[in-house]
């Protein structure tokens, strides 16, 4: 489904990311944990396509397409969906708004219908009830007035209505209490199946204990440094990422 | 990083598009005055018209205090002088010197409307909306008129009203703005061909919205046109706009008037869509839109609202204002002004408080994009008699590219102490992480942009009326399309 292969990316001439592989599974959850400043949101924004950052080698595959070739929006079409660390606000367009112009954007890129307006609403209307989300804040801008857990809740809710077939969660736990981070990870368990996979990313274990990670991946120094099963996650919440510093300086 | 928030090869494809879908021209055969300005053409225009000889004497008087008027120098607005010499002061179809029933009416210049998107056939009408069809000099017909007649309404071009009620037009006309105003509302009352009169009586609630679609066609060619609306006490009537022409291009002058008179308790909603043609990319052609548009509030309580949505002209210069002198009247001014490529506009209002308890409030978006210029001028004056005066001002300026230019330029004269000011004013730039934020979730470029703008203009446009407030966002959208860098 997502095949990640010796990934170069610079920013602003300098490079980030060093040969960054990654294989990933249709329904496969992935957690990446690394430091602060390893890369962690270059590789989401590279995934996604955002301008600035400069691919200077090797490949990346989506659902059988070379991702890197393509716009953002048809990125998304195809599937993709990134939860951002930082998620924008966006005065005077209503969420519903926002929301159903997206999800019309991706239905006709896919030659699908649009949504009548009471099919959208009766959608999102369970959408926001599964997440336990209040209806009035749907008319409110995107984002605006919102506090950081009702923003990371408006990322899931617009996953769960994009219902995408890899969602990349950049941060999702960071600014979250335990409630809101209950909350949010139920929100994402209910949308785990075979069809969707997940790449978590994060800097601390505790998401963890919440998304029941298959695979767990350390990024440090612009690379894959080792992978395993969740207990890499709980041995690095012990450790620290020190050693794997070491690796990469040896290297 | 970098701020280039589109790619170039999206604005390259956007760019190459060419959306002003109104540009065509009309090919009908017209009468023209001679060309050139002086006091024959005005007798010309006066005798075409069949005026009495009071409006020729007034618009002599102008034509001679015009003569005199310097240009006004103080706009945020760069252009050659204009020669007023080599412009038609008057040109009108042949098949349409006074206004027809729609039966009688050219099928071209129906033609014409209906590809504006103005189908004049009343049964073909959705809303309900009467419209005065001005085409270059001449009102070529008025729709609705036995239906606003029953409601004791008068709607019809203003050189019917200067035959039919002569007192009404020389009672108010020049009343809000005098001829002495500035240069172009004195060579608008010299040479103003034609327009729209409004006459709500009291205690009647206009029965429809009232609308007036204005048509440049013909190249070379001024178009003066004077809008008058007395609302009489306890009345009602909300009033539209619209303006379009072809590409063409020279520049064309368009200098209008626009009077608003509103006795005690009484209510104007006075909204524009102005889409004049804007010019080419390259900054050649468009309208220069000189307009001076001002209401009073002349009774207590009485109210009057501003809404406009200024996406057209290569230079807008206008103020629409209140002078609120009844107490506890209000004023209003809500506007989106967006300029694309070499447009300019400089445009506000003036909030003129005499009244006790006056308010008013304006809100005022600008949207620059690519190589345009946009000013908000605005003025809030408070008279030492207004007690409790109380005035909101804000002004919001949204870039797109690095460049454009906004600037607000706000003026106060406060010469009460109990007033109440406020302003707040922003500056933002639509930053790449929002445009990529929206393509993430699948919404293209184009889409996006259109999608933050409206957004961002969303305050001022649900003042419009419903069936126009859907057409504005639609024309934001066609205006920006080639913007940004
Ligand atoms: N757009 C950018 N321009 C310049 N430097 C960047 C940009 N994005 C990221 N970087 C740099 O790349 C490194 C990795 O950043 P980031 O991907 O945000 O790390 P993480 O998400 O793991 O904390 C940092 O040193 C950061 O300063
Ligand atoms: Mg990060």
């Amino acid at each position: 489904m997502l095949k990640i292969k010796n990934l170069h990316v610079t920013a602003a001439g300098r490079p980030v990311l060093k040969g960054l592989s990654l294989e990933m599974k249709a329904g496969e959850v992935h957690a990446i944990m690394g430091p602060n400043g390893s890369g962690k949101s270059t590789l989401s924004y590279v995934l996604a396509g955002r301008d600035g950052y400069e691919v200077t080698d090797g490949t990346v595959e989506f659902m059988g397409q070379d991702l890197l070739a393509m716009e953002p929006e048809d990125r998304a079409a195809l599937g993709l969906f990134l939860a951002f660390q930082y998620p924008v606000e966006i005065p005077g367009v209503s969420t519903t708004t926002f929301l159903k112009t997206a999800l019309n954007a991706i239905r006709k890129k896919r030659g699908e219908k649009e949504l009548e307006p009471a099919q959208f609403l009766k959608l999102q209307k369970q959408k926001i009830k599964d997440l336990g989300m209040d209806a009035e804040m749907m008319k409110r801008g995107v984002n605006v007035g919102f506090s950081g857990g009702e923003k990371k809740r408006n990322e899931v809710l617009q996953m769960a209505m994009l219902a995408p077939k890899l969602a990349i969660m950049d941060e999702t736990d960071s600014g979250l209490d335990i409630d809101a981070l209950k909350v949010v990870s139920e929100g994402v368990n209910a949308l785990r199946g075979p069809d969707r996979s997940f790449l978590v990313i994060t800097h601390y274990q505790r998401l963890l204990d919440y998304i029941k990670p298959d695979i767990v991946h350390v990024l440090a120094n612009g690379k894959i440094q080792k992978t395993g099963g969740p207990e890499l996650a709980l041995l690095l919440e012990e450790k620290g990422y020190a050693d794997f510093y070491d690796a990469t300086e040896a290297a | 990083m970098s701020n280039a928030a589109i790619a170039p090869e999206t604005l390259e494809t956007i760019k190459s598009l060419d959306k002003y879908e109104a540009g065509f021209i009309t090919d009908i055969e017209s009468d023209f005055a001679p060309k050139g300005l002086n006091e024959d053409i005005i007798r010309f225009i006066s005798a075409k018209k069949n005026e009495p000889d009071w409006m020729l004497e007034s618009r002599l008087t102008a034509y001679r205090h015009w003569l005199t008027l310097p240009e006004p120098q103080w706009a945020n607005v760069s252009f050659p002088p204009v020669d007023y010499q080599d412009a038609y002061y008057y040109a009108a179809p042949k098949t349409a010197s006074a206004p027809k029933s729609l039966d009688e009416l050219d099928p071209k210049l129906l033609e014409t409307y209906k590809k504006l998107g103005i189908p004049l056939r009343e049964q073909e009408m959705l809303n309900g909306i009467a419209v005065d069809a001005v085409f270059d000099s001449v009102s070529v017909v008025t729709t609705f008129r036995e239906k606003l007649h029953s409601a004791g309404v008068i709607f019809c071009s203003i050189s019917e009203a200067v035959q039919k009620y002569p007192d009404m037009i020389k009672k108010y006309m020049g009343s809000v703005v005098p001829y002495t105003d500035n240069k172009h509302a004195c060579l608008n009352a010299a040479v103003f061909t034609d327009g729209t009169f409004v006459y709500i009586p009291e205690g009647v609630r206009c029965p429809m919205e009232l609308s007036t679609y204005f048509r440049i066609n013909e190249a070379k060619t001024g178009q003066f046109e004077r809008t008058l609306i007395v609302a009489e006490k306890k009345s009602y009537v909300s009033y539209l706009e619209g303006c379009t022409a072809p590409k063409r291009d020279e520049n064309q002058m368009h200098a209008a008037v626009v009077e608003l008179i509103a006795m005690d308790d009484a209510e104007i909603k006075y909204s524009t869509v102005q889409n004049w043609y804007p010019g080419d990319e390259n900054g050649k052609g468009g309208i220069y839109n000189f307009v001076t548009k001002r209401g009073i509030c002349k009774g207590a309580r009485s109210r009057i609202s501003w809404t406009q949505v200024e996406t057209g002209s290569a230079i807008t210069w206008k103020y629409p204002s209140c002078v609120l002198l009844g107490d506890d009247s209000v004023g209003e001014f809500y506007s989106v002004a967006l300029t694309n490529n070499y447009q300019q506009a400089d445009t506000g209002t003036k909030m003129i408080h005499i009244g006790k308890n006056t308010r008013s409030r304006i809100i005022a978006k600008g949207i620059s994009a690519g190589k345009s210029n946009s000013t908000y001028r605005g003025l809030v004056r408070i008279a030492q008699k207004a007690e409790n005066a109380r005035n909101y001002t804000q002004c919001d300026s949204l870039l797109i590219g690095d460049l454009c230019g906004a600037h607000t330029v706000p003026y106060i004269e406060n010469k009460n102490p109990t007033a109440t000011l406020e302003h707040e004013a922003t500056t933002s730039k639509i930053s790449d992480k929002t445009l990529f934020y929206c393509r993430q979730r699948g919404i293209p470029e184009e889409e996006a942009l259109t999608l933050i703008v409206n957004g961002f203009c969303k305050e001022v446009l649900q003042h419009l009326p419903m069936e126009f407030a859907v057409e504005a966002q639609k024309l934001v959208a066609i205006s920006l399309e080639g913007s940004v860098g």
